[in-house]
This record gives C-alpha cells, sequence and structure tokens, in this order.
C-alpha cells in the first residue's frame, strides 16, 4: 500500500497543472469566443496575427 | 447549393417580384434581390471569401443604400472622441448589428484585414463587438466603416465599456472557481471512496490518517477560494441584519470544515471533506447558471446609444452665411440649430424650422407609414427624416429627450416585475431562519440527551435541509426546458419567463412586425377615373421608381414595368408629379393630386383616415392605393393554435383602426384596439393583469418596450429594435409565429415537470429531516441522500429534452449548412 504515499502527491501535481493551465486558459480569454475560433481553423489563408485578442 | 432559388442568394429574403440582379460566386451565377446584396457578394467574392456562403449558418442581413453618414467620423473631434491612439495606429472598438453566424464574424475579420492600413482586427461574435487597430496615414476611419456597411453589417462606436469588462470579469472569475471545486471534488471524493471501502474491510489507521490529511490538504483550497463568495456573502447578510441562502450554507460549510479539520488533528471522529467540496461544487454550478442568464439578458440593455447616430450636423450661422460642423451627439446645447439630411435618423428632440417633410416614427408609435411633419412642429430623437433635408432648432438633448422618457418608462414597469421574487426571497429566508432554529433545537436536545452524537445529528440537519434538490428542482427543469425551446426558434433571456409562460391566460399582439411583416403592401387598388387598374398600377409604378420612399418600394415590389416616366419631379412630403406618355400625373397625398386639377371634389368622401395613395391627373383622380402591413404567412395558423389551447388572443396596435381591423379579420382576432399610445397600451395590460389574467405581450418596438416590461410573460420578435429585446423575457429567433404555440405548450409541460421535482425534493427533504434529527442519518448518508435525490430530479427534467427532439415540427432548414458541421 505504500504506493499510494507517492502515488498522490503525484496525481495531486498533475490536478494543480491542471487547474493552473484551466486558469491561464480563462485569464488569457480562450473560453471568451468559442464559436469563431472553430471556423478560424477551416479558413486558414495563411496569413498570421489574426489571433482573438481581448477586447 | 448555388443555383438561383426563389430567394436572395445574400440575404435570403423572398425576391417577391423585385427585379432580380446577377452576381458571379465560385464559377455560377446566382441571384440577388438589390443593388446593395449584389455589392456584398462582390466584395465577397473580388476578396477570395466565398467561402462564407458555404459555411454560414443563418442568412445575412440586406445591406441599407449607402450614405455618407461615415464621412463625420473623418473630423478630428470626433475621431477623438471615439478612437483611442496606440502603438502603431488608432484604436476603435465597434458595436456590430447585423452578425447572425460565426461565419459573419470570420468574414468580417477577413475582409478589414485585407483593407491595406489596417493592423489587426478582430470580432467577437458572443459580444458582437469589433476591435479594429489602423494606420490613419493610409485608410481613414470612414473607409473602415463603409466597408462594414456594404457588407450588411451596421457598425456603432462604443466609448463605455466598462459594464462589458465587468461581466468578463466576473465570468473569469466563476469560471475558475468552478474549476477549482470540480478537480477538488473529484479528488476528495476518491479519498473519500478509499474511506468508506476503508470501513467496510478495513484499513491501517496510518493510511487512514494520511487520506484524511491529503483531503484536507485539497479542500482547503476549495473552501478558501471557491466557497469565499458563499462565506462573504453570508458576513455581508449578516451585517445587514438579514437571513439569505448563504447564512445556513456557510454554516454548514464552516461546522462540517471545522469539524473535520478538528476530527483530523485530533485523529478520530468522522471527517466530511466530501461533502463540503460537493456542497460547494453543486453552489458553484447554480450560480454559473444564474450569472449566464443574467448576462445575457443584459447585453443588449446599452441600445439606447445605438438608437442615436454619434454625430450630428451643427449650423453655424455667421455673417458670411451658414456652415456645417459635424459634431458629437454628446457635445449638442438646447438651441443648437442641426440639419437633418433625408434617411438620417434625428439626432435630438427638436423643432423643424423651414420644410415639410416626411418623418418615420415607427420605432416611437408603432405606424407603419411616415407621417408629415411642418415648421414649428417636434420631433423626437431616433426618428427618421424620410424625404428632404431639414433644419431643427434642438429642443432636448440626452436624457430629456421623449425617447430617454419612454426608457425611464421601461425602467419603471421592470423594476414594479421583481416584487414577486422579493417575496419568494422573503419566504426562503424565513423557511432558512426555521432551518436555523431547528437545527439549534435538534442539537440543544441531543446535547441533554446524549453529547456525543450532538455534532452528527446537527450536522445531518443541516445537510439534509440544505435544498439542494430542491433549488435543482426549478433550475435544471428550466434550463432543460430553455434548451427544448432553443431548439424551435426561441431564445430565453430572463430566469422566470418559463414559470411566466406557463401561467398565461391571454396573449396580446401589437400589430406592426408580429402579426404583420412590417413591409408595407399594396392590398387595394381603388379605380376612380376611366382608366383600368392596370394602366393605374403602370403609371404609380414608373412615378414612384425615381422615389426611394418605402411606399415607393411597396410599388416597385408588384413588380410592374412597361411605362417610363419624364420630367419627374419630387415634392417632399407631397408626392411624385411627371409625365408618362405625354400626360402629367401625380401621385400622393390627396391634398396633393387635388391641387394638380381645378381643386374639384378630388377626395372621394367614401375613404376614411386610411393609409391611401392617389393617383390623379389634370382632370381629377384616377384611383387610390390602399397600403397596409402584409400579415405573416403563419399568423392565422398560430392564433388558432393559440385559442386552441384556450387562451384568449387580442391586439393593440399604434396604427389606424382600418389598418388593425383588417389584420385583426385575416387573423380572425375579436378583440382589438387601435391608435394606443405606449401608456395607454401598459395599462390595458395592467387592467388585465387586475382582472385576473396573466398576459403575454407579443412586440417588436421601443413603444411596445414599457409594455414589454410591465406585462406577466413578453416576447420580441428578433427583428425587433434593440430595446423591445432588451425588455423581452424570450425572443422569437426564428422570426415565425409558429414557434409561440409550442412555447406555451412546452412551458406548461416544465411546469408540471417542475411541480414533480418539488414534490419529490420536498417529500425527501421533509422525510429526511426528523429522521437526521433523532440521529438516525450519518451525515454521509445525508450526503448520498441528498446526491440521489438531485440525480432524480435532474434525470426527470432532461425528459424535456427527450421530448423536445422527437417533436413533432422538424428542426426549421437553415440554408446554406454545410451537413459536416451540422452536428
Amino acid at each position: 500500500m505504500n504506493i499510494i504515499l507517492i502515488l498522490i502527491p503525484v496525481t495531486l501535481l498533475l490536478v494543480g497543472c491542471a487547474a493552473w493551465a484551466f486558469f491561464w486558459a480563462v485569464g488569457s480569454g480562450q473560453f471568451d469566443e468559442l464559436d469563431t475560433p472553430a471556423w478560424e481553423i477551416l479558413h486558414d489563408d495563411g496569413e498570421s496575427g489574426t489571433r482573438e485578442s481581448k477586447p | 447549393m448555388l443555383e438561383a432559388t426563389a430567394q436572395c442568394f445574400h440575404c435570403g429574403e423572398p425576391f417577391a417580384g423585385r427585379a432580380v440582379l446577377r452576381v458571379r460566386i465560385q464559377g455560377a451565377d446566382v441571384a440577388v434581390c438589390c443593388a446593395g446584396c449584389r455589392a456584398a457578394a462582390q466584395l465577397i467574392a473580388e476578396l477570395g471569401l466565398e467561402d462564407f456562403y458555404t459555411f454560414r449558418t443563418a442568412p445575412s442581413s440586406r445591406p441599407q443604400a449607402l450614405t455618407d453618414e461615415w464621412l463625420a467620423y473623418d473630423t478630428p473631434a470626433v475621431a477623438a472622441s471615439l478612437t483611442r491612439i496606440e502603438t502603431g495606429g488608432r484604436s476603435i472598438v465597434l458595436l456590430i448589428d447585423g452578425l447572425t453566424c460565426a461565419a459573419c464574424s470570420w468574414l468580417l475579420t477577413r475582409v478589414l484585414q485585407k483593407i491595406p492600413g489596417v493592423e489587426r482586427a478582430s470580432v467577437n461574435s458572443a459580444t458582437g463587438r469589433a476591435q479594429i487597430l489602423w494606420n490613419e496615414d493610409q485608410v481613414a476611419l470612414s473607409q473602415l466603416l463603409r466597408t462594414i456597411a456594404k457588407l450588411g453589417y451596421r457598425a456603432n462606436p462604443v466609448t463605455a465599456e466598462t459594464t462589458q469588462a465587468q461581466a468578463q470579469n466576473e465570468r473569469h472569475a466563476i469560471m475558475k472557481r468552478l474549476a477549482a471545486a470540480g478537480l477538488g471534488m473529484m479528488q476528495v471524493m476518491m479519498f473519500a471512496v478509499a474511506m468508506y471501502a476503508g470501513d467496510l474491510q478495513g484499513m491501517d489507521l496510518d493510511i487512514r490518517m494520511y487520506l484524511r490529511l491529503v483531503s484536507l490538504l485539497v479542500c482547503t483550497p476549495v473552501m478558501l477560494y471557491a466557497g469565499w463568495p458563499f462565506l462573504s456573502g453570508a458576513a455581508k447578510a449578516l451585517r445587514m441584519h438579514s437571513i439569505t441562502m448563504d447564512v445556513p450554507v456557510s454554516l454548514g460549510l464552516l461546522l462540517a470544515y471545522g469539524a473535520s479539520v478538528f476530527n483530523t488533528w485530533r485523529h478520530a471522529g468522522d471527517v466530511y471533506f466530501d461533502s463540503v467540496t460537493m456542497f460547494i461544487f453543486f453552489l458553484t454550478v447554480a450560480r454559473y447558471v444564474e450569472m449566464v442568464a443574467r448576462h445575457k439578458s443584459a447585453s443588449v440593455t446599452d441600445s439606447l446609444s445605438r438608437l442615436l447616430p454619434v454625430t450630428a450636423h451643427r449650423v453655424e450661422r455667421s455673417e458670411s452665411g451658414d456652415t456645417l460642423t459635424d459634431v458629437t451627439v454628446s457635445q449638442l446645447k438646447t438651441g443648437d440649430i442641426l440639419m437633418v439630411r433625408a434617411g438620417e435618423i434625428v439626432p435630438a428632440d427638436g423643432e423643424i424650422l423651414d420644410t415639410r417633410t416626411r418623418i418615420d416614427e415607427s420605432m416611437l408609435t408603432g405606424e407603419s407609414l411616415p407621417v408629415t411633419r411642418g415648421p414649428g412642429e417636434r420631433l423626437a430623437a431616433g426618428t427618421i427624416n424620410v424625404d428632404a433635408p431639414l433644419q431643427l432648432r434642438v429642443t432636448a438633448v440626452g436624457a430629456s429627450t421623449i425617447l430617454a422618457s419612454i426608457v425611464a418608462l421601461l425602467n419603471r414597469a421592470q423594476s414594479e416585475r421583481p416584487r414577486i421574487t422579493r417575496a419568494a426571497d422573503r419566504t426562503a429566508s424565513r423557511f432558512l431562519a426555521k432551518v436555523l432554529i431547528g437545527a439549534a433545537v435538534v442539537c440543544a436536545a441531543w446535547i441533554l440527551i446524549d453529547p456525543s452524537r450532538a455534532f452528527g445529528a446537527t450536522l445531518a440537519v443541516l445537510v439534509v435541509a440544505c435544498p439542494c434538490a430542491l433549488s435543482l428542482a426549478t433550475l435544471v427543469a428550466v434550463a432543460s426546458a430553455n434548451a427544448a425551446l432553443a431548439r424551435r426558434g426561441v431564445l430565453v433571456t430572463h430566469a422566470d419567463a418559463i414559470e411566466g409562460l406557463g401561467k398565461v391566460s391571454r396573449v396580446v399582439f401589437d400589430k406592426t412586425g408580429t402579426l404583420t411583416t412590417g413591409a408595407i403592401r399594396i392590398y387595394r387598388c381603388e379605380v376612380l377615373g376611366p382608366e383600368t387598374k392596370e394602366q393605374c398600377l403602370a403609371i404609380a409604378g414608373a412615378l414612384e421608381a425615381a422615389s426611394e420612399h418605402p411606399i415607393a418600394r411597396s410599388f416597385a415590389s408588384l413588380g410592374i414595368t412597361g411605362e417610363r416616366a419624364t420630367a419627374v419631379h419630387i415634392v417632399p412630403g407631397e408626392g411624385v408629379e411627371g409625365s408618362v406618355r405625354g400626360t402629367r400625373y401625380r401621385i400622393g397625398t390627396a391634398r396633393f393630386v387635388a391641387q394638380a386639377g381645378d381643386a374639384r371634389d378630388a377626395c372621394p368622401p367614401r375613404l376614411e383616415h386610411d393609409a391611401a395613395v392617389m393617383l390623379g391627373d389634370a382632370c381629377g383622380v384616377l384611383a387610390a392605393f390602399h397600403l397596409g402591413d402584409e400579415p405573416r404567412p403563419e399568423s392565422r395558423r398560430a392564433v388558432a393554435d393559440l385559442a386552441a389551447q384556450g387562451l384568449a388572443v387580442e391586439i393593440l396596435s399604434g396604427d389606424t383602426l382600418a389598418s388593425v381591423a383588417r389584420v385583426a379579420q385575416h387573423c380572425g382576432i375579436a378583440r382589438f384596439a387601435a391608435r394606443q399610445s405606449p401608456q395607454d397600451k401598459l395599462e390595458r395590460v395592467r387592467d388585465l393583469t387586475a382582472g385576473g389574467d396573466f398576459v403575454a405581450m407579443v412586440g417588436d418596438g421601443i413603444n411596445d418596450a414599457p409594455v414589454l416590461g410591465g406585462s406577466g410573460v413578453s416576447i420580441a420578435m428578433s427583428r425587433g429594435s434593440a430595446l423591445a429585446l432588451a425588455s423581452a423575457d424570450l425572443i422569437l429567433v426564428g422570426d415565425s409565429l409558429q414557434a409561440l404555440p409550442q412555447a406555451f405548450e412546452l412551458a406548461r409541460r416544465a411546469q408540471r415537470i417542475i411541480r414533480q421535482n418539488l414534490v419529490w425534493a420536498a417529500g425527501y427533504n421533509l422525510s429526511a429531516m426528523p429522521l437526521a434529527a433523532l440521529g438516525w442519518v450519518p451525515p454521509w448518508l445525508a450526503a448520498i441522500g441528498m446526491s440521489l435525490s438531485s440525480i432524480a430530479v435532474v434525470l426527470n427534467s432532461m425528459r424535456l429534452l427527450r421530448d423536445g427532439a422527437s417533436a413533432t415540427n422538424p428542426e426549421p432548414v437553415r440554408p446554406a449548412l454545410h451537413p459536416k458541421y451540422s452536428g
């Protein structure tokens, strides 16, 4: 059973990473617009600089 | 997919006899309905963005005739107040009207980026906002705005962005809390399952201690971060000497958390970390759902600024003559003289100084035809000058305009409604107070009987009494009903709309734009002279072809050609004069036509005060054309369906008696009232409400906004004015009345399911409470019972969705929807 002494901290670390990633995503506006970016990728005509910026 | 059909390729409107234009898209000729649509389609094709037509999920809005109102935006004073200087150029935030689907914002972004000089452009279809950064030396702001208009969208500069930013911050914060609570809950649940298994199978004490410590480690940030709004809310409520839902919630959380920490520290007793995190997660989900609904309804409230133009032409009087200066509307003062050109929106309340013209007041009065106004008469801000350029002396600006007073009326009507909600809050608060007292009594009793069981029993009472399933009972059923309604083309913007919809006993329609399409049509041609009906229509069509007036367009829509008018002279506010085959004709108001002849009895007595246009020559009147709104094709059936459901139907309209009666007869509605002001309508609805009716109001104009706010439940058409949309509980997105009877039926079914849910949840809570008080329910069992009860409620509510999928009416076919992306 001693394996859980290591595995649980590892899971907590992963959860921490997941939480940090989600917080970053929210903060950088990834969830502000859920419709248009899906279209963007279908019509990529090679232009750069089309990233959504925060209003 | 690209063949010619009976509808315009670009805007999807039926041709209805209009001349068909052709444009080449992706190697095929397609038909469009007007020059505006052709220009938009050509622009899209030139830039190589035809994919837009393949991927859009809704038809585009029709581009309006281009005016040069945009030039005003290039004046330095106007530019300074609307734009910001940033590194790389100037930036502006625009609110875009007419974004019908995600492909629209893609198209707009691409088109803007292809303009030389535009550094960066992004369009957010969720908020309807576009942000553009451009180089002033290479391209003028007016050109950007003109391009947007050419595509059929309308751009309004936004100056105050504070509410939008606040909403976004709130959304970000609650999403983070939701994620923290959700992730934490999953972890703690895993440890809890291990510990429950350990209770049954046996577990080493040090492993158990380890799991408890880890649970504490995960639960603490969840409690302090995700649970903080509840704790601070409860503290605030207590400071105000009131009890809100937050108080027992926080008390339960603090007790369970405190006891768990204490028991972890003393290595004995039970821990409730799983209950704490689960509780916080469910509560946060409820808050999130509520916030989404609130934001959706608030997103259209800055509509007042959108109705008025941003700039005005001020006349500066000096010795050398009059000069025009473009200023922003916020700079206007009472007494200023303004120039309002034909087709422009009147920017402030004022008095006409110089000329007679026709004014479109439909936003204010619901009158479908423009009315004639002359020198000395008052104009309201927001109305549209149809015919002739006029000079106006400003009498009221900003908050003192008629438009602003209608908004104030609307606000008052809206503020009266939450009374029902406040009553519910008071009841809840009394219930919660009883729960707290009950828990205290249980605690005291157990301390006397058996102090060791006092804590467990008290906590069980608090958890059992937590109206979690009870609050979910309504919430989930309403959310499912909203989703089912959205599938049928009805968008719900207020949380209590479903409840109201299920109670409705009477449906009141505003005529213009709801039962009718809002477009003017000639419904009768009365021949009064020697010419035949066909000849009259041909002459009238030829004369009106020269005019851009809405009435003229209704002649054009008949599609009669063959005659040509020469020497055409347009008299603003009166009519058109011209020669057809060598004879001088006049078309317009009865008086105007009568002046052409020898002042004979030009106006036949049997004509009542109806919207009629006369055609005449020098010898007298030839014909009278009766104009009116065209009823929607589905109106009659929708009204019949409503009546079949036992609902009373009536019309309250600002329009003339004759046209209202005609529509009422067409739709089979017995009760109607014409010439109603917004105040009249509000009073009528109040009378009905006082008489015991629960009224649903269907409207679309600004004039309907107060009565929409004041009725039991309000429904707006999606093409209605922004103010009407802002004050409506439901919006008919599909622009079809047929969705209405279905919505009522679905709402009643949702009511039944809510009632079942409430009985179930309350039954669970009430039956479990005595058991908990007697100490027979350990807190973990209370938490499991609560979850099971919640799941039962959720599953029951989902039935609404399933029934919605198998509804008899299939989902309306969307034009040009790519099958691959329809899922």
